[in-house]
């Protein structure tokens, strides 16, 4: 097992187009460390970096001690399971996984014994005479894991493996991939879109925007102190209210909006970041260092365990949102008060978008 | 064929009366003249000038095929070789030209899709041009090759120009794009190189098209007439299409129908096997893409 530093590695295409920017990530031995961003900020062309399947224009990429960015993929020792899963269609499943061993000239019983114990495992023993396209989507992608698993590699990358699985399916192999990595304890870097996926997984979670690094750190440091606005309304859902504010004598300036004092609001306003699950609702007055917040309620979810709670605030018509534990009885139309404690708030710069304060 | 009038029909063989009249005529035009074909090739000559010539076979079949395949046709003064010998060269061309074909052309297409090289879409078009550019149109320059090269009359010279082929080139390169890049990436990471990705993967997915195209091929390469007339001027190098041809004789002599009409039938067989024999695979490759 090794681990995987990337330092200042950029990717420029062809046509001048700087598709990773500068990118600094240290994932130690055995940590999963998860990419997540919208769409085309990157991370699957990072991932690519990494795999050698892209060349890494600047910078480096070391697996362990040694530098692999002019290395071929198979000689990177990485194992890697791809978005479509990208099973040989004519190749039984045991073909599948034991063709990268082949080619590495594995002697045939310690493949077989590889195969054997990887099929134990992800539990798709029974399979192996069969071809990936008699097989399930759930099982195809414990094929493409066992097709990582048998090489026993110093790194697994994932692609967005669980994109193409539906709902229920996916959430049971999250937990198991999760599991199998704990007890492999094999370096991996994992792809997503899904914030949710990235929050159970990651031990590093590196939030991406337009091809360089928002904000890494443990799940719940990025939860916590969300370091700009971006990874604010990235990571948690629903997304953090940001509600722009001006700066007023005790605190932050704007309609619908009481307390907050202690809040040190610039000059020229900022962007006031609270949680949807961080505001309760409030009879009578808030502490001063709380915030409160009073709008009309527009629309109502309740899913059960929780409430959510839409509404516009103040006269910008922004719309905010509340989620409430259990079932709130509130009534379209009618004002509802909430607060947040001060530890529950947050603030950002109104151009930058970068964090403000602690 | 037809339904018995006094039982009532179900409804659908009632309303599809049409389609199966629309078939029988079909197939009535199609097998007639393969049928008097096969009727000729078993009368005497002097029963086929009769008038009308008979439409039930005769008793002469076992002497016309035997002298057509071992003795060769002979009408006025043109003696063509025995039917074996230029069925055999059919084979070989037919054989060649097929086989050739796909290897060059999944080779170029392999090119063409996998690989990054300066110019690649260039040479597509390059090739895909050539689609303009049949035998028949240059068939003077590569004459002067082939002779140049000393290819007259040799296998080599009936088959190579022929070889070459933009159409099975533009084939393979379709079902190729079809295969997802992960595939290709997946393989690498494996650590398989260009070549053993085109034996272990490309290959084995691309098996039912090739079969298609063996088909396809095979009769393109039997039914050739133009550049066997040009290249074979040796009676031994004749394939059978030419020499079937040269036994009529067009200078109005007597020809030997029975022995014609042998030779078309015996031409007939290979091609025939072939798509019964594929049949399966043709379909297959035709329709499927395993992917």
């Amino acid at each position: 097992m090794a681990e995987l530093s990337l330092s200042r590695v950029r990717k420029v295409y062809p046509g001048g187009v700087e598709a990773v920017k500068d990118i600094d990530i240290a994932i130690p031995d055995g940590a999963l460390c998860v990419l997540v961003g919208p769409s085309g900020c990157g991370k699957s062309t990072l991932l690519r970096m990494i795999a050698g399947l892209e060349t890494i224009t600047e910078g480096d990429c070391r697996i362990g001690a040694g530098r692999v960015n002019d290395l071929d993929p198979s000689d990177r020792d990485i194992a890697m399971v791809f978005q479509n899963y990208a099973l040989y269609p004519h190749m039984t499943v045991y073909d599948n996984m034991a063709y990268g061993l082949r080619n590495r000239g594995t002697p045939k019983d310690e493949i077989e014994a590889r195969v054997q114990e990887a099929a134990r495992i992800l539990e798709i023993s029974p399979f192996l005479d069969r071809k990936p396209r008699a097989l399930s989507g759930g099982q195809r992608q414990r094929v493409a894991m066992g097709r990582a698993i048998v090489r026993k590699p110093q790194v697994f990358l994932f692609d967005e493996p669980l994109s193409n699985l539906d709902a229920k399916l996916r959430i049971q192999m999250r937990v198991e991939i999760k599991k199998l990595q704990r007890a492999l304890g094999v370096t991996s870097v994992y792809v997503t879109h899904d914030q949710l996926e990235a929050m159970t997984l990651a031990d590093i979670l590196v939030v991406m925007s337009k091809g360089h690094v928002e904000q890494q750190g443990s799940p719940l440091d990025l939860y916590e102190k969300p370091a700009s606005t971006f990874v604010a309304s990235f990571i948690g859902a629903p997304p953090m209210n940001l509600i722009p504010v001006g700066a007023g004598e005790n605190g932050p300036q704007a309609t619908g909006l009481t307390g907050g004092r202690g809040l040190a609001v610039p000059a020229g306003g900022a962007t006031l970041g609270v949680r949807p699950e961080h505001l309760m609702v409030v009879a009578g007055p808030v502490p001063d260092d709380a915030l409160g917040i009073t709008f009309p309620v527009s629309a109502v979810e309740a899913v059960g365990a929780e409430t959510f709670v839409y509404g516009p605030i103040g006269g910008s018509g922004q719309e905010i949102i509340a989620r409430l534990p259990g079932k709130a009885l509130l009534a379209p139309g009618t004002p509802v008060s909430v607060a947040a404690t001060a530890e529950h708030l947050h603030l950002f710069d109104s151009q930058t978008g970068k964090r403000l304060g602690p | 064929m037809t339904a018995p009038l006094d039982t009532p029909a179900p409804k659908s063989v009632r309303r599809d009366w049409i389609p199966h009249v629309v078939i029988a005529i079909g197939i009535f035009i199609t097998a007639f003249p393969l049928w008097v074909a096969f009727v000729a090739s078993t009368l005497s000559n002097p029963e086929i000038a009769q008038a009308p010539m008979p439409l039930l076979p005769g008793n002469q079949a076992a002497a016309n095929y035997g002298e057509a395949l071992l003795q060769g046709g002979r009408s006025g003064r043109i003696l063509t070789p025995p039917v074996w010998e230029m069925m055999f060269n059919s084979t070989v061309m037919a054989l060649s030209i097929a086989v050739g074909k796909i290897i060059i052309s999944i080779l170029s297409a392999y090119a063409v899709v996998f690989f990054r090289f300066p110019f690649r879409m260039a040479f597509f078009w390059m090739i895909f041009i050539t689609l303009m550019l049949p035998v028949e149109v240059r068939i003077v320059p590569t004459i002067q090759v082939i002779t140049n090269l000393n290819m007259m009359n040799t296998y080599a010279g009936l088959t190579i120009p022929l070889i070459a082929s933009a159409t099975a080139t533009l084939l393979f390169r379709q079902f190729f794009l079809t295969i997802p890049d992960e595939l290709v990436e997946a393989a690498k990471i494996d650590g398989a190189g260009p070549m053993k990705f085109f034996r272990d993967v490309v290959l084995p997915l691309s098996v039912t098209n090739i079969a298609a195209l063996f088909v396809i091929l095979f009769l393109y390469g039997w039914n050739q007439y133009l550049w066997p007339l040009l290249i074979g001027t040796d009676a031994r190098m004749q394939t059978i299409v030419i020499g079937m041809s040269k036994m009529i004789d067009s200078a109005g002599g007597p020809t030997d129908w029975n022995m014609v009409m042998a030779t078309a039938i015996l031409a007939l067989l290979p091609p025939v096997l072939v798509v019964i024999l594929m049949q399966r695979w043709f379909v297959k490759g035709l329709v499927e893409t395993e992917k």
